[in-house]
């Protein structure tokens, strides 16, 4: 079991999986989301390749309205 | 008459920028831009809601990126890490857009800028290739500073975000646009249509907006109301006004042929 921390919350993930599955896991797949781990950028073209592990910590964004 | 507006190469028409946020609805969002004829349009970036229904609209279908140039900002930032992390974000968003809004606030209660930490995290930006239009107090020793570190555009407050308060200080705007040599826009503070038209007047190069437009009764009208005001003064600058007379008037209708003349 691996531990996550995603945009301030714990999650926990019953095996590793890539940034991808994650994306998947989530609901989130097609949806224009940016992500950083562990305060690094984790382009679009790596997601698949990016295995998380545990205790990393992301953050997951969208734009939205403001000003 | 050509009157070019450009912000780090590329050319604009409209010389109103405005935001996306405190609108009722995306519909309306779309709307009020639309009539503002506004063709760069600010987006803050935020955390996705885990769990949300996925096929919810976002506001990217009512704004689609391919019709409208984004300013992602740097809203809500009180350190220049924290405003550095969100653009590096908003360009891994945006597909490696580079044109971005930075703000670092100094005060929950006023917004006013954190000169320090923006002056840090510019410099920052700039040296990794981020096109920085950027929010900043109306002190033009800053503004100087921040030219100097290669943003593209300055933008003084006009007053305090939000508050609608209009154009306070006008002689230090005139300042700032005088000694720059990049766009100078007013941002923030700009309440209805004729502070829009003062700060065109006094030589800015655009006016950035959102609480003005989408906090009117009628957003859709104030945003038209805003496109003509910005137009207005941007002519009027251009003009020339005629030069202020103090204490003594000059009739503008002939002084001879009155009737009963001798």
């Amino acid at each position: 079991m691996i531990q996550l921390s995603i945009n301030g919350e714990a999650k926990a993930f019953a095996a590793p999986l890539t940034v991808s599955e994650l994306i998947q896991v989530l609901e989130l797949t097609g949806k224009r989301v940016a992500i950083e781990r562990n305060g690094e950028i984790v382009p679009r073209s790596t997601h698949a390749a990016t295995q998380l592990v545990d205790g990393d910590v992301l953050e997951m964004v969208v734009a939205v309205g403001g000003g | 008459m050509s009157d070019v507006f450009q912000i780090a190469g590329k050319t604009y028409n409209s010389r109103l920028l405005v935001g996306t946020g405190k609108y009722k609805d995306f519909d309306e969002t779309r709307r009020a831009i639309d009539a503002s004829g506004a063709e760069i349009v600010t987006v803050a970036i935020r955390r996705v809601n885990i769990g949300q229904n996925a096929n919810e609209p976002s506001l990217l279908d009512y704004l689609p990126p391919s019709e409208f140039t984004y300013l992602p900002n740097t809203a809500g930032c009180y350190s220049a890490d924290d405003a550095i992390r969100t653009l590096r974000l908003a360009r891994e968003l945006l597909d490696d857009h580079k044109l971005v809004k930075l703000e670092v606030l100094g005060d929950p209660n006023t917004l006013y800028p954190n000169v320090r930490e923006t002056l840090k995290a510019a410099e920052v930006l700039v040296k990794e290739g981020f096109d920085v239009m950027v929010y900043t107090s109306d002190d033009p020793i800053v503004a100087r500073e921040l030219e100097q570190i290669g943003c593209c555009a300055i933008m003084p407050l006009a007053s305090l975000i939000g508050s609608g308060m209009g154009i306070l200080n006008p002689w230090n705007l005139r300042l700032i646009i005088e000694q720059s040599k990049v766009p100078v826009l007013v941002d923030a503070g700009v309440g209805t249509a004729s502070d829009a038209t003062v700060g065109m007047e006094l030589g800015c190069d655009g006016v950035l907006m959102n609480t003005a437009i989408a906090a009117a009764k009628d957003p859709v009208r104030m945003a038209y109301a805003m496109k003509l005001a910005v137009e207005a003064g941007r002519e009027a600058f251009l003009a020339g006004r005629m030069p202020k007379k103090l204490y003594s008037a000059d009739p503008s209708s002939p002084l001879f042929g009155m009737i009963s003349s001798k």
